[in-house]
C-alpha cells in the first residue's frame, strides 16, 4: 500500500513539473515580465537594465529552476492588469467558483442517486425509459445553452431570479461567501442548476449501469434466495457496492466540473476563477493565465491522486495490478 | 462492387437499422443537416460573409411569423442585419467541417499511438498510456480551452481569427486523441495474440506491415463506434470555444459564435438570434449521439471501460 501511495505521489509531482514547465515556456515565449511591471512607456535601456536585474537574460534552465522555486513559495508572478501577485488574485476569486462547484455537486448527488437507483431497479418502467431518453438529450445540450435558457425563462420572462453576479456576500475569515445571505443564495440558484445539468445525465447513467451490473451478481441472487426484504437487498447489498465505482468516477468528474465553470461563469458573469481566466486571455495577461493553469492543474492532480489512493485503499486489486 | 452491395444488403447492420425507428429518423435528419451544410452556398438565401449585402437597417428583425417580421428573412436577422437562416447554414457548415477535421486528426494521432502502444507494449506502452490517462483526467474541454487561450495570446486576436478553422481543428484534435488511443490499444491487445497475427509473423512480414494491414483493420469497429460520439463531442467543444470567444470570430460565425453574439441581446427580447442556432446545434449533436448509441448496440464491441 505504501509503495502504491509513493508511486502515485511521485507521478503527481512529475505531472506538476510538466505543467509548470509548459506554463513557464508560455511565459517565456509570449509574456513580457518587464511590461508586466513597468508598462509600455519605458525606454529600451531601462528595460534592458531591468531584464538583467530580474535575471531574464540567464540561461533557460536556471530561469526554470527559479520559476519552480518561486512557485513552491507561492509566487506565480505578477498580474499585469490587477497589479497584484497572480496567486492572490486567483485566491480572491476561488471562493466563488468553489461554492458554485460545491452546490452543483450537491445537486448532482442528491438528484442522480435516487433516479439512477430507481431506473436500475425498474429498467422496463416507463419512467425509467423517459429518464434514459431525457439523459441522452441532456448530454447533447451544451451547458451554456442551458444557462441561457434558464436566464431567458427565469430572469427575462418571469423575472423571478437574478441573471448575473453573486449578489450580496459576507466575509467570513477572508472567504467571501454567498451562502449566508438570502440574496447570495438567490444568485446561486441558476448557475448551479446550469452547471449540474451537464453532469446529471452522466451520473444517472453511471449509477444505473453500475447498479444493474451489481443486481446481476451471484450474491444478490443469493440474498433474494434467502428471502431478504427487497429494500435490504437493494440498498444494503446492491447499492453499497455500486458506490465504489461511482465515487471514483464521480470524484474525477467533479474535478472536470472546473472546466465547465468557465462556461457557466461567463454566462452568469459569476466573479470566479473561470471568469477571471477569460478576462486574462482578453487582456493578454500572461502571468495570470499561467498562474491559473498551474493552480487548476494542481487542483486536478490533487483530486485525481486522492481519488486513486482512496480507490487503492478500498480495492486491493488496483494497487496489486499497479505494482505488477 | 455488386457483391459488396449484396453483402451489405444482407448484413445484420442494415437489418437492425431497418427495425429501429429512432436510428432511421436520426439518420434522415443527419443526412439532411449534412446536405444543408454542404449545399449552404446554394441554398442559403443570402451570403452572410458578403459585407456589401448586409444592411444595418435590417438589424434585429424578428422571425417571419411574429410581430414585426419581414418577408425577406424567414427566421429574422441578427444584430448586424444578416439573415439568420443563411448564417445558420454557413455556421453549421463550419461546425461540421471543424468537427470532422478534428475527429480525423485525433483519430490519426490516437490510432498511431494506440497501435504502437498495444503492439510494442512494455515501457513504451506504460509511458504512452500514462500520458493519455493524465491528459484525460484534465478533461478534454479544459485542455482545449487552455490550448486555445495560449494560441490566442500567442498569435494575437487578429491572426487567431484569420487562422481560426485550422487552429480549432488542431486544438480539438490534440485535446481528444487519448480516447482513440485507449480504444485502439485495447483492441490491439485483444488481437495481437491471435493465430493470424502469429501466422503473419511466421511468414516473415515486417512489424509495420502486420500492424497496419493485419491488426488495424480488426480494430475498426470500436473506432467507428467512438468516432460518431467523438464528432458530437468535437462539435460541442467547438461551440463551447466559440461561445467563449476563443473560436470562430463573429464575422465568420459557427453555431457557437452565433449563440454567443445573440446572447447579449437576449435581455432586450431578441431571443431568436440565440434560440435557432442553439436548436440546430442541439439537434445535430443529438442525432449523432443517438446514431452512436445505436451503432454501439449493434456492433457491440468491447469498449475500453473507464
Amino acid at each position: 500500500m505504501f509503495a502504491f501511495i509513493v508511486k502515485r505521489v511521485t507521478q503527481a509531482i512529475f505531472v506538476m513539473l510538466v505543467i509548470s514547465f509548459i506554463g513557464f515556456s508560455i511565459r517565456q515565449q509570449i509574456g513580457d515580465p518587464v511590461r508586466d511591471i513597468v508598462g509600455e512607456r519605458v525606454s529600451v535601456e531601462e528595460r534592458e537594465a531591468l531584464r538583467d536585474k530580474l535575471g531574464l537574460n540567464d540561461p533557460f534552465v536556471m530561469q526554470y529552476v527559479r520559476f519552480v522555486r518561486n512557485a513552491l513559495q507561492g509566487d506565480l508572478g505578477h498580474s499585469f492588469f490587477f497589479k497584484r501577485p497572480a496567486l492572490e488574485v486567483i485566491f480572491d476569486k476561488a471562493p466563488a467558483t468553489l461554492e458554485l462547484v460545491f452546490v452543483s455537486s450537491l445537486l448532482v448527488i442528491l438528484i442522480s442517486i435516487p433516479i439512477g437507483v430507481y431506473a436500475a431497479i425498474n429498467p422496463r418502467n416507463w419512467f425509467s425509459r423517459l429518464i434514459m431518453g431525457c439523459s441522452i438529450v441532456g448530454v447533447s445540450i451544451p451547458v451554456f445553452l442551458t444557462a441561457i435558457l434558464l436566464i431567458y425563462l427565469f430572469s427575462v420572462e418571469l423575472q423571478w431570479l437574478p441573471s448575473y453576479g453573486r449578489g450580496d456576500t459576507v466575509n467570513v475569515w477572508g472567504w467571501q461567501t454567498g451562502f449566508l445571505t438570502f440574496d447570495g443564495l438567490k444568485h446561486l440558484i441558476l448557475p448551479s442548476i446550469a452547471l449540474s445539468s451537464i453532469m446529471l445525465p452522466l451520473f444517472i447513467r453511471l449509477i444505473r449501469s453500475e447498479m444493474m451490473e451489481v443486481l446481476e451478481t451471484e450474491y444478490i441472487k443469493f440474498a433474494w434466495a434467502k428471502g431478504l426484504h427487497r429494500w435490504r437487498v437493494w440498498f444494503l447489498h446492491a447499492f453499497k457496492n455500486t458506490l465504489l465505482p461511482v465515487i471514483t468516477v464521480g470524484g474525477v468528474q467533479i474535478g472536470i466540473m472546473i472546466a465547465y465553470t468557465i462556461l457557466t461563469e461567463t454566462v452568469f458573469q459569476w466573479q470566479g476563477m473561470g471568469f477571471m481566466f477569460l478576462e486574462a486571455v482578453e487582456r493578454s495577461d500572461t502571468s495570470l493565465l499561467v498562474a491559473y493553469m498551474v493552480v487548476v492543474g494542481a487542483l486536478f492532480v490533487v483530486v485525481n491522486t486522492v481519488v486513486d489512493v482512496i480507490y487503492g485503499l478500498v480495492n486491493p486489486m488496483v494497487r496489486v495490478a499497479g505494482r505488477k | 462492387m455488386k457483391r459488396k452491395w449484396r453483402r451489405f444488403k444482407e448484413s445484420y447492420l442494415l437489418y437492425s437499422f431497418k427495425r429501429d425507428p429512432v436510428a432511421i429518423v436520426s439518420f434522415v435528419i443527419l443526412a439532411i443537416l449534412i446536405m444543408l451544410s454542404i449545399l449552404a452556398p446554394v441554398i442559403a438565401p443570402y451570403d452572410p460573409y458578403d459585407v456589401a449585402g448586409i444592411d444595418i437597417m435590417d438589424a434585429e428583425i424578428p422571425p417571419l411569423w411574429t410581430e414585426g417580421g419581414n418577408d425577406n428573412f424567414l427566421l429574422g436577422t441578427d444584430i448586424q442585419g444578416r439573415d439568420l437562416l443563411s448564417s445558420m447554414f454557413y455556421g453549421l457548415r463550419l461546425s461540421v467541417l471543424i468537427g470532422c477535421g478534428a475527429v480525423l486528426l485525433q483519430a490519426m494521432i490516437g490510432i498511431f499511438i494506440g497501435l504502437i502502444s498495444g503492439y510494442i507494449g512494455g515501457k513504451t506502452d506504460a509511458f504512452l498510456m500514462r500520458v493519455a490517462d493524465v491528459q484525460l483526467s484534465f478533461s478534454t474541454l479544459m485542455v482545449a480551452i487552455l490550448i486555445s487561450a495560449i494560441f490566442q495570446v500567442a498569435f494575437g486576436v487578429g491572426r487567431y481569427e484569420e487562422l481560426a478553422v485550422p487552429l480549432l481543428v488542431i486544438i480539438i484534435g490534440f485535446a481528444e486523441w487519448p480516447q482513440y488511443a485507449r480504444t485502439v490499444r485495447a483492441s490491439v491487445l485483444g488481437e495481437k495474440n491471435k493465430e493470424y497475427v502469429e501466422a503473419a509473423r511466421v511468414i516473415g512480414l515486417s512489424r509495420i506491415w502486420i500492424m497496419v494491414r493485419h491488426i488495424l483493420p480488426n480494430t475498426m469497429s470500436p473506432v467507428l463506434v467512438i468516432s460518431t460520439v467523438q464528432v458530437a463531442n468535437a462539435v460541442m467543444s467547438e461551440a463551447a470555444l466559440s461561445f467563449l470567444g476563443l473560436g470562430m470570430p463573429v464575422t465568420k460565425p459557427s453555431l457557437g459564435s452565433l449563440i454567443n453574439s445573440g446572447f447579449e441581446y437576449i435581455f432586450s427580447g431578441s431571443w431568436w438570434i440565440t434560440f435557432f442556432p442553439g436548436v440546430l446545434l442541439v439537434v445535430f449533436v443529438l442525432v449523432v449521439n443517438l446514431l452512436g448509441d445505436w451503432l454501439r448496440d449493434v456492433l457491440n464491441p468491447k469498449l475500453y471501460k473507464g
